[in-house]
């Protein structure tokens, strides 16, 4: 017997044609999946009523796959097999792993992403993500009596192409119908309905269990872009725990304990921190392996003072992201508080200070971005409810462009272009004759090459020999909804075409990102000179050779005098080109092009008489 | 006369607060389905001026006068099966239900 749901008024699915969508938040300390009920997003508990599922998996020897609580309850026993955290390794190579030495894996490098060998065998961070997306999506198939048509999953706004290829890959795998992946800022104001509010700024600070994550949002039109994000991979919630398992020691007089006995303290410590945001003290009573007791209480004021400086920690972030974004805080209109961290008062009032303004707490900050995640997988699965017919649209997150000669990167699509976007640019050979080219798709704000990141190559051959710059090459970006990259390149009189997917090979950190930014404002007016070098010099060999060109073909055209001028020119503008001043190359090529104005001249006539010769003036 | 269980109206009206607006909740039926007719259950924003009207556990129930004729004396009751859980309805009309009972013939 089907259990029924309330439709939106009109909105009655036909029987049998429900369309079940989902959105799933896949974090890394916990992961949670939630889903529009009766027109209301919900997050879908387990069995035992609980939302979140701790995003560990543990791999036996037998094959089984142990996630969540069952596998974190083995995290101090075998530590080797019972992965934490996976998320930090999507998209990654090895070299971009930090602190491999204190990791317990046993890690290999592998093309791509690495890999951990497990008791059940080599595993890819995009198999353990799977076997948490698997576990979610029976929670949601069971709790919704069907199916699922569809689902949306998160990333962190700074994800790049590989690790949000790494997370449609998971889910995928999982045997999820990915719709889209959504930006975690972004499904956090979604869940507030932000989309419907009026346009502006808006900051989401997201201080997760091992994270904290600030980004800036501009909403308008319905469309968020991202205009800064900025953070700390490497604090989070469980920092405050360990400082008051610190604290509790030294309180205590405890000797460094087992490992058991630190993950029953951590535990107490974990509870603890989270009494202490309704109450003004917290008792912590433990009895150890070896026979002592803890019995302490600390106060809220104390826990305050103790974890003052990891707050403030999230404070210089957030400072850079206004910066970064160009503002000051009187332009944010408001501060969506995300993760569980951002309960305790003490968090709270530091952004409230730091932003002027309350921020917006009133849903649950474990679930507002899988709720987000829910409200907008409900709208793309066709479950649109009546005047709700807006398409939120994400934007990519750094520049994508294409190398041209003298290694200057030349952007196809802007940095937040909203997708998905096509666009189209052409290009010409450089030289007499060329027949094949090299498109280097790169991804970045700087304007030399080498400051970019390179995400893939690829050769356009079969190019007809033409004169420079005759043929033209027409490349074209596409960017789909996740903000996966495919390009293209197509000879317009022939139709040769070649193509790519790019498919990164591994990622930048998000530090990575947030610098290549803050590079790009640092170095802008080192970059313009760069580029503008590059250009002079490109265009000065390009003068040379075409000059030299039509010396030989055409030397007979010049005086000896002539010629040696010319001639003493042009090994004058070869000699500027190592030069770092554009201006120079730009003063050298003018005067080559002075000194041969006239041979051009000549030299037209004399192709004009050929091409007319034996030709009558009525057949033209 | 169409009724809720308590713990029904408990849920409709809980929803009703977090939906931020509608006056009640319209039941009816139509024409699809395996079985002929299908349930309609929507939140309502307004009453129709041919629309019949119920109050039960403080939930104004709105049918329209056609599919009231199937729905007569129908108990809405709100149920749990593992970690499903959604409106079920109790309708002494039906003569035979498909599998699914999302579709139904009198």
């Amino acid at each position: 017997m089907a259990l029924l749901q309330i439709s939106e008024p009109g909105q009655s699915p036909e029987p049998h044609r429900h369309r079940l969508a989902v959105g799933i938040d896949l974090g890394t300390t916990n992961s949670l999946v939630a889903a529009v009920r009766n027109g209301i997003a919900v997050v879908l508990n387990d069995h035992e009523g609980r939302a979140l599922l701790p995003s560990i998996v543990r791999y036996l020897g037998d094959g089984r796959v142990a996630v969540g609580v069952e596998a974190e309850a083995a995290l101090a026993r075998d530590p080797r097999n019972t992965v934490v955290s996976v998320k930090r390794f999507m998209g990654r190579g090895l070299k971009d792993v930090t602190h491999v030495e204190n990791s317990p894996y046993d890690f290999l490098d592998s093309p791509g992403m690495v890999r951990i060998r497990t008791a059940a065998g080599v595993k890819s961070p995009v198999e353990v993500s799977a076997d948490i997306l698997k576990v979610l999506r029976a929670r949601a198939e069971e709790s919704l009596g069907g199916e699922l048509t569809g689902a949306i999953i998160t990333v962190p706004a700074y994800f790049d192409d590989a690790q949000r290829q790494a997370t449609k890959d998971a889910g995928k795998l999982a045997g999820l119908n990915v719709l889209r992946l959504l930006n975690e800022p972004t499904a956090a104001a979604i869940a507030y309905g932000l989309e419907n509010a009026a346009e502006g700024i808006y900051a989401v600070y997201d201080l997760g269990g091992g994270t904290f994550d600030i980004s800036i949002l501009k909403l308008s039109k319905g469309v968020f872009e991202v205009m800064a994000t900025n953070g700390d991979a490497a604090l989070g919630g469980d920092d405050f725990d360990q400082r008051l398992f610190c604290w509790i020691l030294e309180r205590a007089k405890l000797a460094p304990l087992s490992a058991e006995d630190t993950r029953v303290l951590l535990t107490k410590a974990r509870a603890a921190k989270e009494l202490l945001t309704a109450h003004s003290e917290a008792r912590i009573s433990a009895r150890l392996a070896g026979g002592e007791t803890v019995d302490v209480t600390v106060t809220q004021k104390e826990f305050q003072e103790m974890t003052r400086p990891l707050v403030a920690k999230t404070l210089a972030p957030c400072r850079r992201a206004l910066r970064d974004a160009g503002l000051d805080r009187s332009k944010v209109k408001g501060v969506v508080m995300v993760g569980g961290a951002t309960r305790m008062p003490h968090a709270q009032q530091a952004v409230a200070e730091l932003f002027g303004q309350s921020p917006l707490n009133n849903l649950d900050p474990d679930k507002v971005v899988a709720l987000g995640a829910a409200i907008q997988a409900n709208v793309l699965a066709g479950n649109r409810a009546s005047g709700d017919d807006w398409l939120l649209l994400d934007v990519i997150p750094l520049s994508l462009g294409v190398e041209t000669m003298g290694g200057l990167a030349e952007r196809v699509i802007p940095r937040n272009s909203t997708i998905p976007a096509a666009r189209a640019q052409e290009f010409t050979t450089y030289k007499d004759g060329q027949t094949a080219m090299s498109i280097h798709v790169v991804q970045g704000e700087r304007e030399l090459v080498s400051d970019c990141r390179s995400l893939a190559r690829f050769e356009l051959r079969g190019i007809p020999p033409m004169v420079a710059g005759a043929a033209r090459i027409r490349v074209t970006f596409q960017v789909d909804a996740d903000g996966l990259l495919s390009v293209s390149a197509r000879e317009s009189s022939t139709g040769v075409e070649a193509a790519i997917a790019v498919k990164p090979s591994y990622g930048l950190s998000d530090e990575q990102i947030t610098q290549m930014l803050r590079d790009s404002f640092d170095h802008a007016k080192d970059d313009v000179h760069a580029r503008a070098l590059r250009e002079q010099r490109v265009e000065g060999e390009r003068m040379l050779e075409a000059t030299e060109a039509a010396l030989r073909e055409d030397a007979d055209l010049l005086t000896a005098e002539e010629s040696s001028a010319l001639r003493s020119e042009l090994e004058a503008l070869r000699k500027t080109l190592s030069c770092t001043d554009h201006r120079t190359i730009k003063s050298g090529i003018e005067r080559v092009n002075r000194a041969s104005e006239a041979f051009a001249g000549r030299r037209m006539d004399r192709s004009i008489k050929r091409a007319l010769a034996g030709r009558k003036v009525e057949s033209l | 006369m169409i009724t809720l269980t308590e713990r029904a109206a408990n849920h409709v009206s809980d929803f009703l607060v977090k939906r931020g607006k509608g006056v009640g909740l319209r039941l009816g039926v139509r024409t699809s389905g395996c079985s002929g007719l299908a349930y309609r259950i929507e939140y309502a924003d307004a009453v129709n001026p041919d629309d019949r009207t119920f109050e039960s556990h403080g939930v104004k129930v709105v049918v329209d006068p056609k599919s009231l004729q199937f729905l007569e004396g129908t108990e809405l009751d709100f149920t749990r099966e593992g970690l499903n859980e959604g409106f079920k309805f109790n309708n002494p009309n039906v003569k035979d239900e498909c599998g699914c009972g999302e579709s139904f013939n009198v």
